[in-house]
């Protein structure tokens, strides 16, 4: 069975000064599905994850998004495409100075002819699906971590995008509230046929919500597969991440010099 | 060597500041130019806004400094003036110095401090906690949208600042003059502004002008590079209000020489 590929990297590599944080990362997601990409901290996932949004460039390789290679667009189409994703931020980066209604509806405001009345009442259609409606008018300096981040994830659909990028949706979040929006991006990605592509290093949210996996590791990957395939990897690295466990062939230490030659110097 | 090092890299990082401070200014006029007929223009009330904050909020700051500078210049020069018996002229050394030159000035850079720092400092914290990043995503340009409404803000508050300046600083002088010079009101009115030409006028609000892209794309820029927290978005503010004041002073001199060399 042929599925469509909505978004596909082709051996993209990026360089910080003179450190590789992507060093040649391959993959391809499919129409529909929840894809994660998981790894360590500074693995390079959020690097990726940007350079699928269009905010950093590759230094080499290519990105196609809905069939667009992202290097070849000018900027109107690369807006025009722009419309058609959403993203959720780690930080949620809601806009301060604005209400939690203003923030969801900027979007449309800014994109679309809907007149106000239009726009509200989807407002309050996408803040009934984070469960926040009534919320409206709160500014987000008035609202919990959680909250936050499901206004975020309200205002990343209010364009009804293609596909949807979270980063990190549940760091920092109570096991609750990181349930709770777990199901929403499984709710969302089933009832609105939504792409959505999410990093985390939480596992308990890798497993409960992925159709795919990929695990990234110094700026590669190291393999991909389904969630069961990904569970019962014979890789050691990644059966070292999935356990959490220090020991391992990952290495913790990342220090280059040797120990005990600092010490004595 | 390593000094020469230093000092290249040093003129290269400037250069390269230069040039992205530009290509920002040019940004922005490109969208000022060109958002009208895209149907993109800036939001009006997030202008308004902007206006009430530069302008309004800067009012009794600005009042405050011009008031007494029209006093300090009425004392420093009556005290020359007086040897000559030429206290009336205390009149116009107020009123023309400051629509020429500390008007301007000194209102520039009260508003540096106050709204390109506020600028420099909320543009910062925006860009520490991805909003910036979140706009760009959503397909909307920090520049339409941040940069344009505050550069547009300050560039019709501040040189209507500075004429309120003007005026107030001219009052603190008339104060001088007719309490403690004991000159007649009237008489100190018609010198102070018989000696002022329209051009030291115009000449006063072209700097302001200029003052006024310099704060607003200065600290649009700072807040827009920030990177790091917490202690980046102190650094941006503090190098958009230095780098501001460093600005006003050496285009206020470059401007002056040009009025000054233009008139002969």
């Amino acid at each position: 069975m042929d599925k469509e590929v909505v978004i596909k990297s082709e051996n993209v590599i990026k360089n910080f000064g003179d450190r590789t944080v992507l060093d040649g990362v391959s993959l391809e997601v499919y129409k529909g599905e929840t894809f994660v990409i998981m790894g360590g901290s500074g693995c390079g996932k959020s690097t990726f994850l940007r350079h699928l949004t269009g905010a950093l460039k590759p230094d080499s390789g290519k990105i196609y998004l809905l069939g667009k290679d992202l290097n070849l667009l000018n900027e109107d189409e690369m807006d025009n495409l722009k419309k058609k994703i959403g993203m959720s931020f780690q930080s949620a980066a809601l806009f301060d100075s604005m209400t939690v209604g203003e923030n969801v509806s900027l979007p449309l405001k800014e994109h679309t002819k809907l007149g106000k009345s239009v726009i509200d009442i989807v407002v309050k259609m996408k803040l009934e699906l984070v469960g926040l409606r009534g919320f409206e008018d709160l500014m987000p300096s008035q609202l919990s971590g959680g909250m936050r981040k499901r206004v975020a994830l309200a205002r990343a659909i209010t364009m009804d995008p293609e596909i949807v990028f979270y980063d990190e949706p549940t760091a920092g979040l109570d096991p609750i509230v990181a349930g709770v929006i777990d199901k929403l991006i499984l709710d969302l990605s089933k009832k609105l046929s939504i792409t959505s592509v999410v990093v985390t290093h939480d596992m308990k949210s890798v497993f409960s919500i992925a159709d795919r996996v990929a695990m990234l590791y110094e700026g590669r990957v190291l393999e991909v597969g389904t969630s069961d395939e990904i569970r019962n990897s014979k890789n050691p690295m990644v059966q070292q991440f999935i356990s959490g466990s220090p020991d391992g062939p990952i290495r913790f230490f990342q220090q280059k010099d040797d120990y005990l030659e600092q010490l004595i110097k | 060597m390593n000094f020469l090092d230093k000092i290249g890299s040093l003129i290269i990082g400037t250069g390269q500041h230069v040039i992205n401070v530009l290509a920002l200014f040019f940004e922005t006029l490109f969208w000022l130019a060109i958002g009208p007929f895209k149907k993109k223009i800036a939001k009006r009330d997030s202008i308004f806004f902007q206006m009430v904050f530069t302008g309004i909020g800067s009012l009794i700051i600005a009042f405050f400094v011009a008031f007494f500078t029209g006093i300090v210049i009425a004392m420093q020069s009556a005290y020359q003036l007086s040897r000559f018996g030429a206290n009336i002229y205390v009149a116009p050394m107020v009123s023309v110095g400051l629509a020429r030159e500390l008007g301007p000035v000194l209102t520039a850079l009260v508003v540096a401090g106050r709204v390109g720092a506020a600028i420099a400092a909320e543009l910062g914290t925006m860009k520490v906690t991805e909003q910036i990043e979140a706009l760009e995503t959503m397909a909307l340009s920090p520049v339409r949208f941040l940069v344009i409404p505050r550069f547009l803000a300050l560039l019709v508050m501040l040189p209507c600042l500075t004429i309120f300046a003007d005026i107030i600083g001219i009052f603190g002088g008339f104060l001088v003059g007719v309490f403690n010079l004991h000159l007649d009101p009237y008489r100190y009115i018609t010198f102070s502004f018989k000696f002022m030409e329209w051009k030291d006028v115009w000449t006063g609000l072209v700097k302001s002008v200029t003052f006024a892209i310099i704060i607003s794309i200065i600290g649009c820029y700072m807040g827009l590079r920030t990177k790091g927290g917490a202690e980046g978005v102190g650094k941006a503010t503090t190098l958009s209000v230095v780098t501001s004041f460093i600005l006003i002073i050496l285009f206020d001199c470059i401007l002056t020489g040009i009025f000054y060399f233009s008139q002969k």
